[in-house]
């Protein structure tokens, strides 16, 4: 999982099923100093997150198909959560 | 998933089993600019919609097949979308995160 930020959103009328009304987010990947770092992904949102929102990320198939219950699902990065904090020692 | 915009077909009458029926698109890889990042690869279109030019979304590794009707074959990259459109607020990039950010001081 990683750290991230919502910098935009995705539309698409053309999508495979898996995708039909969920909502995809751009987000930017965060390291450690909160800073963007280029790398990125389109994700399905489970928070309603919006741009903006620093959120949790999962980017793996197996848990993700399990948080939008599907099998099968082709869908590997999604918003699990909304961050209020991040606290690292430096 | 990425960006990536579609830039060529591939023709293979001869494949694994399952496989029959697939589209087979050459993809280039973007970046979230949608500028061109490293090299241009191969990817199912499971869509079935999709052609030379358009700006698509493509799902990687084992989750790639998943978007397949037969799901338990030898694809690694999927195109699973077509973009209509990408809104962002390029006023907020850059800015802090929404988060509180703390850094721990150093252990003794």
């Amino acid at each position: 999982m990683y750290i991230g930020k919502v910098i935009g959103t995705v539309v698409a009328t053309i999508k495979i099923s898996h995708l039909e009304r969920r909502k995809l987010l751009l987000v930017d990947q965060l390291d450690l100093d909160g800073q963007e770092t280029g790398e990125y992904d389109i994700a399905v949102d489970t928070c309603q997150a919006g741009p903006g929102d620093t959120v949790l990320v999962i980017d793996e198939g197996n848990g993700a198909r399990q948080v939008l219950n599907l099998d099968p699902g082709a869908v590997r990065a999604v918003i699990v959560g909304v961050v209020d904090e991040v606290a690292v020692r430096s | 998933m990425k960006f990536a915009r579609v830039i060529g077909t591939v023709v293979a009458t001869r494949k694994y089993e399952g496989m029959e029926g697939i589209k087979f698109l050459v993809v280039q890889p973007l970046d979230e600019d949608r500028k061109p990042k490293g090299r241009p690869q191969i990817a199912a279109d499971a869509t079935a919609q999709a052609g030379p030019g358009e700006l698509v979304f493509m799902v990687a590794s084992r989750e790639g097949a998943q978007a397949l009707p037969e799901v338990f074959v030898p694809v690694d990259l999927a195109i699973t979308g077509i973009v209509d459109e990408v809104e962002v607020d390029t006023s907020r990039r850059r800015d802090k995160p929404t988060a509180n950010w703390i850094k721990l001081g150093e252990v003794d």
